[in-house]
């Protein structure tokens, strides 16, 4: 189980062409095994966050093969990519994305009640369950827009964690906090990785953050070094 | 994915944009509601109005025309048959003018399943004596109660009992022009001289009035037994068979049949008053047309809202998205939310427009014309209900469909990486 890689991407190559054809990722392969704690370093611009969007399958627009969980996802079509992003993979954003009409519990089940593989009453269980993991269990019952900076990024987490997911993406998921709340998604992380062997690939430009991860993938002008 | 979770979602989505889905839904609400109310409206004066007419109409009558015989002796005859003749000054002869055996016809078409009803007339010119002056009019000798069931009789006789004709002999209602004329009250006794010349008293117990002046002033109604004696005919002279059908688009059909099973002239109701039916159609379509109109409008502004909306919630489309909702699903959410205004609005429209209908089936209208109707009248057919509300549902799920189109292409990167 160990060595099974999560995730491998060989020869990933995109280019935008608007209004010149530029080359943002220039043959990128590599790959992560399960319970890597990863970080993509690189100055703005070098291509970092082009790369996880296509590695999250969100952004097809792309050359190459992406294989997740040892499963090829290019050329999927839209739906089976939908269901392997519910499936396998948990996204923390820079910004939290929370649904303020929801309760903080209701927001950590969104992504179960498109599955559907738990009833009702078990993934509020489970929902719950992840907020206590997380220390916020008080909040759950809170709107979302209730609660603090802080707070809305670990509800976030909790919230790519209720799938059971293989791995869990972040883009700058550190971008907007303080060095406190930093220094405990930083750990919350460690924690998954450790306590559930979950893979973790972290984009980041925070060199501390960084610096504390398994592995650290530094990328520049569209490959990495 | 589970329906529950779809409405959960529509439904958070809905409410955080709650005052101008209420508005939306309220554009449904009046557009339905003027639907039915205008509709309902509408086919109630068309009835009204074809009623004045078409319900004291038979739907086939049999009758006995007089005219000229169709061949002359020398047509029959082999001899000249290959050759022209002329004979001008063709006249009608001296046929009879009742319905040769009219009461075996009448048990006939008893009998007939298509037919609702059958009621017998006998028609006398006749001249109201008014001191030395004689007005001309028409008496009809009629089968009271058939007249009534099925002509709606007592809706025109106002001022006294209908059912007096039979109770009471040599009775007499008045038509309400020939009574203006005459003076002639309630219980005055009024005669009539017959074209043979006998002279009769009846006495008036109602007055009849029908809307249309022209026939006031010279009809006047008597039991049919008064009518066969004004006639000086025996109780089998019948002039005129009325009959009322089931399904009246049948009416022509039977009419012909009647003429050939008979041997008499056959008149169906379409022939006799083509018009009507034109006139309720043409009114029909036009307040179809103003109902499915603002119905249109209504579908714009959910159209607006829920555009509006989009633009709102796109980080939330991108995050369902990033979580693994396909776009089909996001689609199905927006298509939800329309609907839920559409159908929410349609229910309220519904309601608002049967209480349209009660205040509109409230005001009062009199007219000298329609002696039982004083108030607007006012159709509570369920179809129109259900087409408002099923034109309804159907706009407000094409004004949501091309929204939810444009959400579920929302493209999640392009909206996470702009934050």
């Amino acid at each position: 189980m160990e060595n099974k890689p999560s995730l491998v991407a060989t020869g990933i190559y995109k280019s935008f062409y608007d209004p010149a054809k530029v080359d943002i990722l220039k043959g990128i392969s590599f790959s992560i095994n399960r319970g890597e704690f990863c970080s993509i370093t690189g100055k703005s611009g070098c291509g970092k966050s082009t790369l996880l969007y296509i590695l999250s399958t969100m952004d097809t627009d792309y050359k190459g093969e992406l294989f997740i969980d040892s499963e090829l996802m290019t050329n999927k079509s839209e739906k089976e990519l939908a269901f392997v992003r519910n499936e396998k993979i948990g996204f923390v954003f820079q910004f939290h994305y929370l649904l303020n009409e929801f309760s903080v519990l209701k927001n950590v089940m969104l992504p179960g009640f498109k599955s559907s593989k738990h009833t009702e009453e078990e993934l509020e269980h489970k929902a719950y369950e992840l907020l206590k993991k997380l220390g916020i269990e008080k909040l759950s019952s809170k709107m979302a827009y209730q609660v603090s900076g802080g707070e809305k990024q670990r509800v976030a987490i909790a919230r790519s964690m209720i799938n059971d997911p293989v791995i869990l993406m972040c883009d700058e998921p550190t971008g907007n906090l303080d060095s406190k709340n930093t220094e405990i998604v930083f750990e919350i992380f460690k924690e998954l990785v450790h306590a559930f062997n979950k893979t973790i690939l972290v984009v980041t430009h925070d060199e501390n953050f960084s610096k504390k991860t398994h592995r650290i993938i530094t990328m520049r002008d569209g490959s990495i070094m | 994915m589970k329906v529950k979770h779809i409405y959960e979602i529509a439904k958070s989505l809905l409410l955080a944009r709650s005052r101008q889905s209420l508005v939306a839904a309220i554009g449904v609400t009046f557009s339905v509601a003027f639907f039915i109310s205008l509709l309902g409206f509408m086919e109630g004066l068309n009835s009204l109005l074809d009623g004045l007419v078409l319900n004291r109409t038979p739907h086939v009558r049999l009758y006995t025309e007089i005219r000229p015989s169709d061949f002359q002796p020398i047509d029959l005859s082999k001899t000249y048959q290959k050759q022209h003749n002329f004979i001008s000054s063709v006249k009608p002869t001296n046929a009879r003018k009742d319905i040769y055996n009219a009461l075996a016809i009448i048990s006939t078409l008893k009998a007939d399943t298509r037919v609702i009803g059958v009621a017998p007339k006998v028609t006398a010119q006749v001249f109201y004596n008014l001191g030395n002056i004689e007005l001309n009019g028409v008496i009809n000798g009629i089968d009271v109660l058939q007249e009534a069931i099925l002509f709606n009789f007592k809706d025109y006789v106002i001022g006294g009992d209908f059912k007096d004709l039979i109770n009471r002999s040599n009775s007499i209602i008045l038509g309400i022009g020939v009574a203006e004329k005459m003076l002639a009250k309630k219980g005055d006794i009024i005669t009539v001289t017959t074209l043979n010349g006998g002279q009769f008293s009846l006495k008036v117990v109602g007055f009849y009035q029908s809307g249309i002046a022209e026939l006031d002033k010279v009809h006047s109604f008597v039991s049919l037994s008064t009518g066969q004696k004004l006639l000086g005919e025996s109780s089998n002279f019948i002039s005129d068979i009325q009959i009322k059908v089931k399904d009246m688009s049948q009416a022509p059909a039977m009419a012909n049949e009647y003429r050939r099973v008979f041997g008499i002239d056959a008149e169906d109701i379409q022939t006799a008053n083509a018009q009507f039916e034109t006139g309720s159609r043409a009114r029909s379509i036009i307040s179809y047309a103003v109902g499915i109109t603002l119905l249109i409008v209504a579908g714009f502004g959910i159209y607006n809202i829920l555009n509006m909306m989009i633009y709102e919630k796109l980080d939330t489309i991108a995050i369902l998205k990033a979580t693994g909702f396909a776009g089909s699903d996001v689609k199905i959410i927006f298509i939800v939310i329309s609907l839920s205004i559409g159908i929410g609005g349609a229910l309220a429209g519904a309601l608002l427009g049967f209480i349209f209908s009660l205040i509109i089936d409230a005001i009062p209208f009199n007219s000298a014309a329609l002696p039982t109707v004083t108030t607007y009248p006012v159709n509570y057919g369920l179809q129109y209900y259900s087409i408002a509300m099923l034109f309804a549902v159907v706009t407000t799920y094409f004004a949501g469909w091309f929204p939810a189109k444009k959400a579920s292409s929302v493209d999640p990167v392009e909206i996470i990486r702009g934050k």
